[in-house]
């Protein structure tokens, strides 16, 4: 073990040293700015892109699947992004003195820049002040990439489940088989070492559907996203308005089953001296608000971080415009992808756990 | 900053989605599913305890058997020692018997045998007698058949009395 | 120039979650090494400490992104 550990330090260190060599080979070319690849698949889109190929005449081709936007503005409005993905490129010269450039359809009355839609002015263009559009911007309830995953998934998840359980004979006397076997150990322990743990024998029953899906729906959602093609590789659990609302589900959760001890510790901690109850009822209250957001905030951070580590490596070939970069930046973001496969898991589990432990201490009788 | 500013319609969509898939998964996935674990660890759990219970049983029914047995074991020896001295008790009886028979016999036959030889030696003393009184008769008769001789005599007589 | 003040922000927010990690597991495994029936609890509620500690670590991510992305 720690054999091979060594020899993989070793090696790396010396395609580290070597990379540069071969670098002297490459031609001249294009930079691609990596930042700009990376930011783009970190956030969110209105079409879900696949590939870009440069023709013979040097124009960029991009293979993408449009999605529908539907926007809110003084009526409902559905059109494919393809509408606006294929209008008129509208260049600018942004506050750094670059050129940018921003889509725009002047039939429909809108224009897109870094994905998000705005009001076009009458002159059919978006005004910038300090470098973002003053424009107006429609209510955006789009099919955006993210929301294409998050049904793609929920559905992929209901149809694998019924797989599982439809393996199941009436009683359920058999041993599970197939898919069950996989599904069911997951399911027996969310509930023997999560929910009756945390939460308590005689109240685990209820949390039970919450806490399932949340561990199935974050891993299955952790798992699409760490492929690389469509469908996957949306980045919807590390887009922080997924964890928002999950998070906001378990905050929910803590503060209706709240019992009158969990509220009593939090507004009259009991056993300390009055002054000290007075200065621990808003940080005890404030307590309710961050233990949820720092759910939120490490689900997202968690998966963001992972998908920006293996683009980033990915991208040292096309920072350093050289394929000989591949021998040391493929093995090392296999090896990411690898833990990122371990992290997807973990940090499902972490969710659940802790939505579990929050619950728990809400509706606990003892202290 | 776009990447930690929320965006409504995703939200949305989020919390709609999410809501949807927990209401269809508890009915049709979670319920099924668990109710099934539950029915299975529950049989398991009744096996078991019939198992344990039937093993109980089965060790006090082999206990009864055995105490059972003891018992008939007990019972059998009993019947052997009480036959067994019944037996002797009949032989000893039986060798009293006989042997007292046996003496009467032999009692018997002594006191026959007794009365026989009185009855011969008294017979035999009578011929004896019979026998001596006629050789007497026939002596005293030779004897006396001349002066001489019973002179003779009665002076042997004489003698043998002045010798005593 | 945000960009590398935030970078340095986010390299003192890991040296802080490393040490703290570090610390958890060395003690967690100090704890199964000695009792080692109870590698289960000890393991559910190392992961519940390390998710604390990591979670103040990504606040410092989460400002360190906010830096970089102005």
């Amino acid at each position: 073990m720690l054999n091979t550990t060594l020899k993989a330090f070793i090696w790396s260190l010396v395609l580290l040293v070597a990379a540069p060599v071969f670098s002297s080979e490459s031609e001249d070319g294009e930079t691609t700015d990596v930042n700009e690849m990376i930011m783009h698949h970190v956030k969110d889109a209105h079409e879900w892109h696949i590939l870009t190929i440069e023709g013979d005449d040097g124009h960029e081709k991009h293979i993408s699947v449009p999605l529908p936007i539907i926007l809110i503005d003084g009526g409902l409005k559905v059109f494919l992004s393809s509408e606006l993905y294929h209008g008129e490129h509208v260049e600018f010269t942004n506050t750094k003195g670059e050129k940018e450039h921003y889509l725009v359809n002047e039939d429909l009355g809108y224009g897109l820049y870094h994905e998000k839609i705005y009001k076009l002015n009458q002159a059919g263009r978006l005004t910038f002040e300090h470098g973002h559009p003053t424009n107006a911007k429609p209510l955006d309830f789009s099919i955006t990439k993210n929301v294409f995953a998050l049904i793609f998934s929920a559905i992929l998840l209901f149809v694998l489940l019924k797989a599982a359980v439809n393996t199941y004979k009436k009683d359920g006397m058999a041993p599970p088989k197939g898919l069950a076997k996989f599904i069911e150990p997951f399911v027996v322990y969310i509930r023997d070492d999560i929910a009756k743990e945390n939460i308590g024998e005689a109240k685990y029953k209820r949390f039970m559907p919450f806490l399932l899906t949340v561990f199935f729906f974050i891993w299955v959602n952790n798992l699409l996203g760490l492929i690389p093609v469509f469908p996957g590789g949306a980045n919807l659990t590390g887009n922080i308005s997924f964890t928002l609302v999950l998070a906001f589900f378990t905050m929910i959760l803590t503060i209706v089953s709240g019992n009158k001890h969990y509220w009593g510790h939090i507004f009259w901690m009991p056993g300390v001296p009055v002054p000290m109850k007075i200065f621990m009822a808003p940080i005890e209250l404030l307590g309710v608000f961050t233990k949820p957001f720092a759910l939120m905030v490490r689900l997202f951070a968690n998966i963001t971080a992972g998908h920006i580590i293996i683009l980033s490596l990915v991208g040292i070939i096309f920072t350093f415009q050289s394929a000989a970069w591949g021998f040391l930046s493929v093995p090392m973001a296999l090896f990411i992808n690898v833990l990122e496969l371990l992290v997807a898991f973990l940090q499902a589990f972490i969710f659940t756990m802790l939505s579990a432990l929050f619950i728990g201490a809400a509706v606990s009788e003892h202290h | 900053m776009d990447l930690v500013t929320p965006d409504i319609g995703l939200i949305f969509w989020t919390g709609l989605v999410f809501l949807l898939l927990m209401f269809v998964l508890t009915k049709f996935i979670w319920k099924p599913l668990m109710g099934a674990v539950n029915n299975r660890e529950e049989n398991i759990q009744e096996a078991l305890d019939m198992a344990k219970k039937t093993k109980a049983e089965m060790q006090e029914l082999q206990t009864k058997n055995e105490n059972l047995l003891k018992e008939a074991r007990v019972e059998r020896d009993q019947m052997i020692k009480e036959a067994k001295e019944t037996s002797n008790q009949m032989i000893e009886d039986a060798k009293g018997k006989s042997k007292t028979e046996a003496d009467k016999i032999i009692e018997n036959a002594r006191a026959s045998i007794e009365s026989e030889k009185n009855a011969a030696i008294t017979e035999l003393k009578t011929q004896v007698a019979t026998v001596a009184l006629e050789i007497a008769e026939k002596v005293i008769r030779e004897e006396l058949s001349s002066d001489e001789n019973q002179k003779q005599l009665a002076s042997k007589l004489a003698d043998d009395i002045s010798l005593n | 120039m945000y960009g590398s003040i935030a970078a340095i922000g986010a390299g003192l927010a890991v040296l802080g979650a490393g040490l703290g990690i570090g610390r958890i597991g060395g003690s967690a495994m100090d704890a199964i090494a000695r009792q080692p029936e109870a590698s289960g609890k000890i393991q559910t509620a190392m992961i519940i400490a390390a998710a604390l500690v990591e979670g103040v670590a990504l606040f410092g991510v989460v400002v360190g992104l906010l830096g970089n992305a102005k």
